[in-house]
């Protein structure tokens, strides 16, 4: 099985481009992935494209051809879609392809475009992942959702919105050195405290924001990048995946996530590699919570003890473990689709040395990206190591 | 019994208005009614309609077993930024509350919608009731006195 490598990376800026089309905003960033790769178009060989709510937010379906014309490429074109974990499921699709020996340069990514529709439309949008018999229409919300599962966490675990305003604020001082993020400005924890409710317990800094985006990565094999003089030093060793029922009511635990624990025991096996090993990871923190989620999912912690991460230290740029590097989602922004491409391209950037916090992961040779759909119904985990 | 919706036939709508979700709209009439059912396997899987097999272990010999009267509040949030449809509604209370073999989603009334006025743990029953943004239906959770 040949491996497959990262050899360029693209992405908009992230936040709001109201009157930008998704189609710019995708050839946007696969140009910049292709640029940064070295490779030409005509080499791509297939387009894996992730997207969720185009339909409502630009009336446009069948967007993977679209997207194949504006990044002038032709070539077989598909979109995928997972909710949130759209992109996600379209890289690791694009690297089992590769591996499979099916294709030595696939283009993935994905794009997402929100701010040009009002609030509540929004969140209605984003309200279609979840299960619209049983938790749509009973008025459960994206935030809801997620809510349900803060307060779940702190009736079984304990942990405070103090706790969770130290995510926020950590997160906030990430993004700040990163061109591409949506807000590059300081959140301290009293802020976080004192705004806003949105669904209690969650205010409104522990929600990531609604974003305009697109993320792009150009997979390609190991012998393609020799043989072509590509410079590809970071490879996806490791894929993994896990689906779970798709109301939260229906799981086996409301404050944890099961899907993630799969995708990561998955990747992990499929990379060769234990949490312990792990240097750096970008994690799905839409909210708060969702970071407390994917740090336990990740094996980083036990369960109940990853609330206290940020708070302590152990996640922040100076700690053991630097969790969301980039911003995350919650400061970066979140353009659903094309997140899931976009923790790869900031952790490829971060691994190669060439992202602004790359000096806070130095010596880093293992990173994990952890890319969640609905309230962690889809679950995809990826990992990344240095290769050269 | 077997369930119904199990049937390619039925129509939850009578065929008079625009097609509804079969099984899902008898049951929640049922749940209106008084009469609200979880689909229960052989081992005791509880799901909810409509459903063809036990998405725990794949068993088609799924029976409609009532809902105890009394549910246990599991989880709830107060949401205050709701979407269109629960515009007027807002705050709610939202809430997931285990209910024998299934946990039902639905919104807490007769509570003030604030966190210190729920607690995990708290005896609810389970209904119907309309929505106040447009008056379409609604799983209602409502206290009930614990058991002393």
């Amino acid at each position: 099985m040949t491996e497959a490598r990262v050899a360029g990376v693209g992405l908009t800026h992230f936040g709001s481009h109201p009157d930008r089309t998704g189609r710019d905003l995708f050839a946007t960033a696969a140009l910049r992935a292709l640029d940064d790769a070295g490779v030409p178009r005509g080499d791509v060989e297939e387009l894996n494209y992730g997207n969720f709510m185009g339909a409502l937010a630009e009336h446009q379906g069948h967007q993977a051809p679209l997207m194949a014309e504006a990044a002038g490429l032709d070539c077989p074109a598909t979109r995928y879609e997972e909710a949130c974990a759209s992109a996600g499921v379209a890289v690791r699709e694009a690297v089992r392809t590769v591996r499979a020996g099916d294709a030595d340069v696939v283009l993935a990514g994905g794009m997402e475009r929100m701010t040009n529709l009002p609030t509540d439309e929004v969140t209605e949008a984003l309200a279609i992942a979840a299960d619209d018999l049983f938790e749509v229409r009973a008025g459960v919300t994206f935030p809801g959702a997620y809510a349900l599962m803060a307060s779940a966490y702190f009736d079984a675990y304990g942990g405070s919105r103090r706790d969770l305003a130290h995510v926020a604020s950590k997160n906030h001082e990430n993004a700040l050195p990163n061109e591409y993020a949506q807000y590059r400005r300081e959140v301290s924890v009293e802020d976080a405290l004192s705004a806003p409710p949105v669904a209690e317990p969650l205010h409104l800094y522990d929600a990531c924001p609604i974003t305009d985006g697109a993320s792009a990565l150009v997979i390609v094999s190991e012998e393609y990048a020799e043989t072509h003089d590509v410079d590809a030093p970071v490879a996806v060793t490791g894929t993994g995946q896990g689906t779970d029922r798709m109301a939260l009511a229906d799981r086996d635990h409301l404050a944890r996530t099961p899907a993630a624990d799969d995708a990561a025991a998955a990747a992990y096996a499929d990379a060769g590699v234990e949490a312990a090993d792990v240097d750096v990871a970008e994690v799905h923190d839409c909210f708060t919570i969702a970071e407390v989620l994917a740090v336990e999912s990740l094996g980083f912690f036990a369960p109940g003890e990853g609330i206290r991460a940020a708070r302590d230290g152990v996640t922040t740029a100076d700690g053991d473990l630097p969790v969301n590097l980039s911003g995350g989602l919650k400061a970066k922004g979140h353009p659903v689709g094309a997140t899931g491409g976009s923790q790869i391209a900031e952790l490829t950037r971060l691994l190669r040395g060439d992202h602004p916090n790359s000096e806070h992961v130095a010596d880093a040779e293992v990173g994990v990206a952890h890319n969640a759909g609905g309230t962690v119904a889809s679950a995809v985990v990826h990992v990344l190591e240095v290769a050269e | 019994m077997t369930d119904r919706s199990a049937g390619d036939e039925v129509r939850a709508d009578g065929g008079e208005s625009r097609p509804g979700n079969a099984g899902h709209d008898e049951w929640l009439d049922a749940l209106a009614d008084g009469d609200g059912y979880a689909l229960v396997c052989p081992d005791g899987h509880g799901s909810l309609p409509p459903r063809r097999v036990c998405p725990d272990c794949g068993s088609t010999a799924l029976s409609r077993e009532p809902l105890p009267e009394t549910g246990t509040v599991e989880t709830f949030s107060v949401v205050h930024v709701p979407s269109p449809e629960f515009a007027d509604d807002a705050p709610y209370v939202s809430a997931i509350a285990e209910f024998g073999p299934v946990r039902l989603t639905g919104v807490l009334r007769g509570v003030e919608p604030e966190l210190d006025a729920v607690a995990v743990g708290r005896s609810v029953g389970a209904g119907v009731e309309e929505r106040a943004t447009d008056g379409k239906p609604l799983v209602v959770f409502r206290p009930v006195a614990d058991d002393a």
